[in-house]
Protein backbone atom coordinates (compact mmCIF):
# COMPACT_ATOMS: atom_id res chain seq x y z
CA UNK A 1 0.00 0.00 0.00
CA UNK A 2 2.32 2.58 1.04
CA UNK A 3 5.34 1.51 -2.02
CA UNK A 4 2.09 2.18 -4.34
CA UNK A 5 1.06 5.80 -2.48
CA UNK A 6 4.48 6.91 -2.99
CA UNK A 7 4.65 6.08 -6.53
CA UNK A 8 3.43 8.99 -9.07
CA UNK A 9 -0.27 9.22 -8.72
CA UNK A 10 -2.04 8.59 -12.36
CA UNK A 11 -4.18 11.62 -13.88
CA UNK A 12 -7.28 9.59 -13.48
CA UNK A 13 -6.53 9.17 -10.05
CA UNK A 14 -4.93 12.62 -8.95
CA UNK A 15 -7.52 14.49 -11.71
CA UNK A 16 -10.68 13.43 -10.19
CA UNK A 17 -9.22 13.90 -6.34
CA UNK A 18 -8.47 17.35 -7.19
CA UNK A 19 -11.61 17.71 -8.78
CA UNK A 20 -13.99 16.54 -5.44
CA UNK A 21 -12.14 19.49 -3.51
CA UNK A 22 -15.04 21.62 -5.12
CA UNK A 23 -18.15 19.89 -3.40
CA UNK A 24 -15.84 19.11 -0.64
CA UNK A 25 -15.09 22.91 0.07
CA UNK A 26 -19.11 23.78 -0.83
CA UNK A 27 -20.68 21.55 1.64
CA UNK A 28 -18.43 22.12 4.82
CA UNK A 29 -18.51 26.13 4.84
CA UNK A 30 -20.19 27.09 1.10
CA UNK A 31 -16.57 27.75 -0.35
CA UNK A 32 -15.32 28.00 -4.16
CA UNK A 33 -11.97 26.46 -4.74
CA UNK A 34 -9.60 29.14 -5.68
CA UNK A 35 -5.95 30.31 -4.86
CA UNK A 36 -4.49 33.11 -6.02
CA UNK A 37 -6.72 35.07 -3.93
CA UNK A 38 -4.72 34.42 -0.94
CA UNK A 39 -2.16 36.75 -2.98
CA UNK A 40 -4.52 39.37 -2.70
CA UNK A 41 -5.47 38.82 0.99
CA UNK A 42 -2.04 38.51 1.98
CA UNK A 43 -1.15 41.82 0.60
CA UNK A 44 -4.17 43.50 1.90
CA UNK A 45 -3.29 42.14 4.95
CA UNK A 46 0.44 43.36 5.02
CA UNK A 47 0.58 46.26 2.71
CA UNK A 48 -2.99 48.08 2.30
CA UNK A 49 -1.68 51.14 1.41
CA UNK A 50 -4.95 52.69 0.94
CA UNK A 51 -5.56 51.08 -2.12
CA UNK A 52 -9.20 50.75 -2.82
CA UNK A 53 -8.72 46.97 -4.31
CA UNK A 54 -6.85 45.80 -0.78
CA UNK A 55 -8.75 47.34 1.59
CA UNK A 56 -11.72 45.20 2.16
CA UNK A 57 -12.55 42.24 5.31
CA UNK A 58 -9.64 40.09 4.18
CA UNK A 59 -10.24 38.50 7.88
CA UNK A 60 -13.07 36.75 6.59
CA UNK A 61 -11.20 35.26 4.43
CA UNK A 62 -9.12 33.74 6.30
CA UNK A 63 -9.87 30.07 5.78
CA UNK A 64 -8.59 30.98 2.04
CA UNK A 65 -5.26 31.72 3.49
CA UNK A 66 -5.37 28.75 6.20
CA UNK A 67 -6.22 26.49 2.93
CA UNK A 68 -2.86 27.53 1.38
CA UNK A 69 -0.95 27.10 4.38
CA UNK A 70 -2.15 23.38 3.99
CA UNK A 71 -1.26 23.54 0.75
CA UNK A 72 2.39 24.33 2.25
CA UNK A 73 2.11 21.36 4.47
CA UNK A 74 0.30 18.94 1.81
CA UNK A 75 3.64 19.71 -0.38
CA UNK A 76 6.02 18.96 2.77
CA UNK A 77 4.19 15.21 2.72
CA UNK A 78 4.10 14.28 -0.68
CA UNK A 79 6.98 15.94 -1.59
CA UNK A 80 8.87 14.00 0.80
CA UNK A 81 7.47 11.70 3.27
CA UNK A 82 5.16 9.97 0.13
CA UNK A 83 7.62 10.69 -2.50
CA UNK A 84 10.08 7.57 -3.95
CA UNK A 85 12.95 10.05 -4.84
CA UNK A 86 12.69 8.93 -8.50
CA UNK A 87 13.13 11.40 -11.45
CA UNK A 88 9.67 12.43 -12.42
CA UNK A 89 9.05 10.60 -15.90
CA UNK A 90 8.22 12.95 -19.14
CA UNK A 91 8.11 11.77 -22.59
CA UNK A 92 11.71 12.16 -23.96
CA UNK A 93 10.40 14.49 -26.43
CA UNK A 94 9.78 16.77 -23.94
CA UNK A 95 13.44 15.99 -22.45
CA UNK A 96 14.90 17.14 -25.57
CA UNK A 97 13.14 20.09 -25.76
CA UNK A 98 13.99 21.04 -22.23
CA UNK A 99 17.76 19.99 -23.32
CA UNK A 100 17.93 22.97 -25.86
CA UNK A 101 16.93 25.35 -22.86
CA UNK A 102 20.52 24.08 -21.35
CA UNK A 103 18.65 22.28 -18.38
CA UNK A 104 19.99 18.76 -17.99
CA UNK A 105 19.19 17.60 -14.69
CA UNK A 106 16.00 15.68 -14.70
CA UNK A 107 15.66 15.04 -10.62
CA UNK A 108 13.31 16.55 -8.48
CA UNK A 109 9.93 18.41 -9.02
CA UNK A 110 12.19 21.69 -10.30
CA UNK A 111 15.37 21.76 -12.47
CA UNK A 112 18.03 22.55 -9.74
CA UNK A 113 19.84 24.47 -12.72
CA UNK A 114 16.81 26.82 -12.05
CA UNK A 115 15.53 26.83 -8.90
CA UNK A 116 18.91 27.37 -7.00
CA UNK A 117 19.80 30.68 -4.58
CA UNK A 118 22.81 31.24 -6.81
CA UNK A 119 20.43 31.61 -9.76
CA UNK A 120 17.05 33.29 -7.99
CA UNK A 121 19.70 36.32 -7.47
CA UNK A 122 21.34 36.51 -10.77
CA UNK A 123 20.42 38.24 -13.70
CA UNK A 124 18.78 34.67 -15.15
CA UNK A 125 16.64 34.19 -12.39
CA UNK A 126 15.01 37.55 -12.60
CA UNK A 127 13.75 36.89 -16.13
CA UNK A 128 12.54 33.82 -15.45
CA UNK A 129 11.33 33.35 -12.06
CA UNK A 130 11.08 37.17 -10.30
CA UNK A 131 9.44 38.48 -13.47
CA UNK A 132 7.43 34.47 -13.97
CA UNK A 133 6.09 34.96 -10.54
CA UNK A 134 5.48 38.87 -10.60
CA UNK A 135 3.30 37.97 -14.05
CA UNK A 136 1.31 34.64 -12.16
CA UNK A 137 0.50 37.68 -9.27
CA UNK A 138 -0.56 40.31 -11.29
CA UNK A 139 -2.21 38.34 -14.30
CA UNK A 140 -3.82 36.04 -11.77
CA UNK A 141 -5.43 38.96 -10.02
CA UNK A 142 -6.11 40.94 -13.38
CA UNK A 143 -8.21 37.90 -14.72
CA UNK A 144 -9.79 37.36 -11.95
CA UNK A 145 -8.31 33.91 -10.78
CA UNK A 146 -5.98 31.33 -11.55
CA UNK A 147 -5.84 27.25 -12.50
CA UNK A 148 -8.14 26.57 -9.56
CA UNK A 149 -10.58 29.43 -9.68
CA UNK A 150 -11.20 29.59 -13.57
CA UNK A 151 -9.87 26.44 -14.91
CA UNK A 152 -10.95 24.04 -12.68
CA UNK A 153 -14.10 26.05 -10.19
CA UNK A 154 -15.23 28.51 -13.18
CA UNK A 155 -15.52 25.62 -15.88
CA UNK A 156 -16.81 23.23 -13.79
CA UNK A 157 -19.41 25.58 -12.86
CA UNK A 158 -19.85 26.28 -16.81
CA UNK A 159 -19.00 29.80 -16.55
CA UNK A 160 -18.32 31.56 -19.86
CA UNK A 161 -15.96 34.18 -18.94
CA UNK A 162 -13.47 31.60 -17.11
CA UNK A 163 -13.63 29.56 -20.56
CA UNK A 164 -12.09 32.84 -22.30
CA UNK A 165 -9.65 33.00 -19.25
CA UNK A 166 -8.42 29.77 -19.96
CA UNK A 167 -8.22 30.41 -23.43
CA UNK A 168 -6.14 32.93 -22.88
CA UNK A 169 -4.23 31.12 -20.31
CA UNK A 170 -3.20 28.77 -22.93
CA UNK A 171 -2.53 31.35 -25.75
CA UNK A 172 -0.40 33.12 -22.76
CA UNK A 173 1.32 29.69 -22.17
CA UNK A 174 2.50 29.10 -25.50
CA UNK A 175 3.48 32.16 -26.85
CA UNK A 176 5.82 32.29 -23.61
CA UNK A 177 6.95 28.32 -24.60
CA UNK A 178 7.53 28.65 -27.85
CA UNK A 179 8.53 32.36 -28.53
CA UNK A 180 9.87 34.38 -25.75
CA UNK A 181 11.18 31.49 -23.12
CA UNK A 182 13.78 30.57 -25.62
CA UNK A 183 15.12 33.62 -26.21
CA UNK A 184 15.68 34.73 -22.68
CA UNK A 185 17.02 31.17 -22.62
CA UNK A 186 19.45 32.39 -25.27
CA UNK A 187 21.09 34.89 -23.44
CA UNK A 188 22.62 32.44 -21.15
CA UNK B 1 -12.12 24.07 14.62
CA UNK B 2 -13.27 25.13 11.80
CA UNK B 3 -10.29 26.49 10.42
CA UNK B 4 -9.17 22.27 10.80
CA UNK B 5 -11.08 21.52 7.91
CA UNK B 6 -9.44 23.82 5.44
CA UNK B 7 -6.17 22.96 7.00
CA UNK B 8 -7.39 19.78 6.31
CA UNK B 9 -8.68 20.41 2.81
CA UNK B 10 -5.49 22.36 1.80
CA UNK B 11 -2.89 19.56 2.66
CA UNK B 12 -4.92 16.66 0.78
CA UNK B 13 -5.10 19.55 -1.77
CA UNK B 14 -1.32 20.04 -1.62
CA UNK B 15 -0.80 16.00 -1.06
CA UNK B 16 -2.64 15.52 -4.63
CA UNK B 17 -0.90 18.19 -6.42
CA UNK B 18 2.45 17.23 -5.41
CA UNK B 19 1.90 13.69 -5.95
CA UNK B 20 0.21 14.10 -9.40
CA UNK B 21 3.42 16.64 -10.51
CA UNK B 22 0.94 19.20 -11.47
CA UNK B 23 3.79 20.83 -9.02
CA UNK B 24 6.75 19.65 -11.58
CA UNK B 25 8.48 22.79 -13.39
CA UNK B 26 8.69 19.80 -16.30
CA UNK B 27 5.56 18.54 -16.66
CA UNK B 28 4.20 22.55 -17.16
CA UNK B 29 7.05 22.42 -19.82
CA UNK B 30 5.80 19.34 -21.25
CA UNK B 31 1.98 20.64 -21.44
CA UNK B 32 2.89 23.59 -23.03
CA UNK B 33 4.68 21.27 -25.87
CA UNK B 34 1.68 19.00 -26.40
CA UNK B 35 4.56 16.32 -25.31
CA UNK B 36 2.08 14.22 -23.09
CA UNK B 37 -1.44 14.22 -21.99
CA UNK B 38 -0.80 13.90 -18.27
CA UNK B 39 -1.66 17.44 -17.51
CA UNK B 40 -4.15 17.74 -19.88
CA UNK B 41 -5.98 14.40 -18.18
CA UNK B 42 -5.17 16.06 -14.72
CA UNK B 43 -7.26 19.39 -15.68
CA UNK B 44 -10.23 17.52 -17.53
CA UNK B 45 -10.67 14.86 -15.07
CA UNK B 46 -10.69 17.13 -12.31
CA UNK B 47 -13.24 19.55 -14.49
CA UNK B 48 -15.18 16.31 -15.26
CA UNK B 49 -16.01 15.11 -11.47
CA UNK B 50 -16.41 18.81 -10.19
CA UNK B 51 -19.21 19.29 -12.83
CA UNK B 52 -20.62 16.10 -11.87
CA UNK B 53 -20.65 16.53 -8.07
CA UNK B 54 -21.57 20.28 -8.93
CA UNK B 55 -24.60 18.89 -10.85
CA UNK B 56 -25.47 16.65 -8.03
CA UNK B 57 -25.43 18.92 -5.41
CA UNK B 58 -27.88 21.05 -7.58
CA UNK B 59 -30.14 18.83 -8.11
CA UNK B 60 -30.46 16.95 -4.42
CA UNK B 61 -30.62 20.66 -2.76
CA UNK B 62 -27.60 19.78 -0.21
CA UNK B 63 -27.15 22.53 2.38
CA UNK B 64 -23.55 23.16 3.71
CA UNK B 65 -23.13 22.07 7.15
CA UNK B 66 -23.66 25.66 8.02
CA UNK B 67 -27.51 25.12 7.04
CA UNK B 68 -26.49 27.59 3.91
CA UNK B 69 -28.12 26.85 0.41
CA UNK B 70 -25.17 26.52 -1.71
CA UNK B 71 -24.77 28.57 -4.15
CA UNK B 72 -22.15 29.50 -6.80
CA UNK B 73 -22.57 33.00 -8.29
CA UNK B 74 -21.98 33.49 -12.11
CA UNK B 75 -18.55 35.29 -12.59
CA UNK B 76 -19.00 38.58 -14.43
CA UNK B 77 -16.93 38.85 -18.18
CA UNK B 78 -14.90 41.84 -18.54
CA UNK B 79 -11.47 42.55 -20.35
CA UNK B 80 -9.51 40.88 -17.51
CA UNK B 81 -10.12 37.60 -18.63
CA UNK B 82 -8.21 38.36 -22.01
CA UNK B 83 -5.35 40.82 -20.73
CA UNK B 84 -4.71 39.42 -17.08
CA UNK B 85 -5.13 35.67 -18.95
CA UNK B 86 -2.73 36.35 -21.39
CA UNK B 87 -0.38 37.99 -18.41
CA UNK B 88 -1.06 35.02 -16.30
CA UNK B 89 -0.14 32.18 -19.25
CA UNK B 90 3.06 33.87 -19.63
CA UNK B 91 3.73 33.53 -15.89
CA UNK B 92 3.12 29.90 -15.97
CA UNK B 93 5.05 28.97 -18.79
CA UNK B 94 8.25 30.88 -17.51
CA UNK B 95 7.74 29.49 -13.84
CA UNK B 96 6.40 26.77 -14.64
CA UNK B 97 4.13 27.06 -12.12
CA UNK B 98 0.94 28.40 -10.81
CA UNK B 99 0.25 29.75 -7.45
CA UNK B 100 -1.18 26.28 -5.72
CA UNK B 101 2.20 24.28 -7.12
CA UNK B 102 4.30 27.47 -6.02
CA UNK B 103 2.79 26.82 -1.88
CA UNK B 104 3.34 23.09 -2.52
CA UNK B 105 6.90 23.45 -3.71
CA UNK B 106 7.81 25.71 -0.78
CA UNK B 107 6.48 23.20 1.38
CA UNK B 108 8.11 20.32 -0.35
CA UNK B 109 11.64 21.77 0.22
CA UNK B 110 12.02 24.30 -2.42
CA UNK B 111 13.46 27.06 -1.38
CA UNK B 112 13.76 29.41 -3.88
CA UNK B 113 10.13 29.01 -4.68
CA UNK B 114 10.17 31.82 -1.58
CA UNK B 115 11.11 34.49 -4.15
CA UNK B 116 8.91 33.54 -6.73
CA UNK B 117 5.79 33.94 -3.83
CA UNK B 118 7.02 37.54 -2.95
CA UNK B 119 7.00 38.39 -6.77
CA UNK B 120 3.63 37.05 -7.01
CA UNK B 121 2.56 39.22 -4.32
CA UNK B 122 4.13 41.82 -5.92
CA UNK B 123 2.83 41.24 -8.90
CA UNK B 124 -0.95 41.37 -7.21
CA UNK B 125 -0.04 44.25 -5.45
CA UNK B 126 0.70 46.50 -8.49
CA UNK B 127 -2.06 45.01 -10.04
CA UNK B 128 -3.95 46.59 -7.27
CA UNK B 129 -2.29 49.96 -7.67
CA UNK B 130 -3.12 50.50 -11.29
CA UNK B 131 -6.16 49.07 -11.12
CA UNK B 132 -8.30 51.69 -11.94
CA UNK B 133 -6.26 52.92 -14.70
CA UNK B 134 -6.23 49.18 -16.39
CA UNK B 135 -8.42 48.52 -19.02
CA UNK B 136 -11.45 46.19 -18.04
Amino acid sequence: MIDWIKEPWPWYVSGPLIGLSIPFLLIVGNKMLGISSSLRHTCAAILPAGIPFLKYNWKAETWNLIFALGILIGGFVGGNLLNNGEPIKISEKAKTDIQKLGINNFEGLVPEELFNWETVFSLKGLLILVLGGFLIGFGSRYAGGCTSGHAIMGLSSLQWPSLIAVIFFFIGGLLMTHFIAPLIYSLF
Amino acid sequence: MKYLTYLFAGTMFGIILTKSEAVSWFRIQEMFRFESFHMYGIILSAILVGMISLFILKKSGIKALNGEEIIVPDKKFNKGAIYGGLIFGMGWALSGACPGPLYALLGSGVMPVFVVILSALAGTWVYSFFRPRLPH
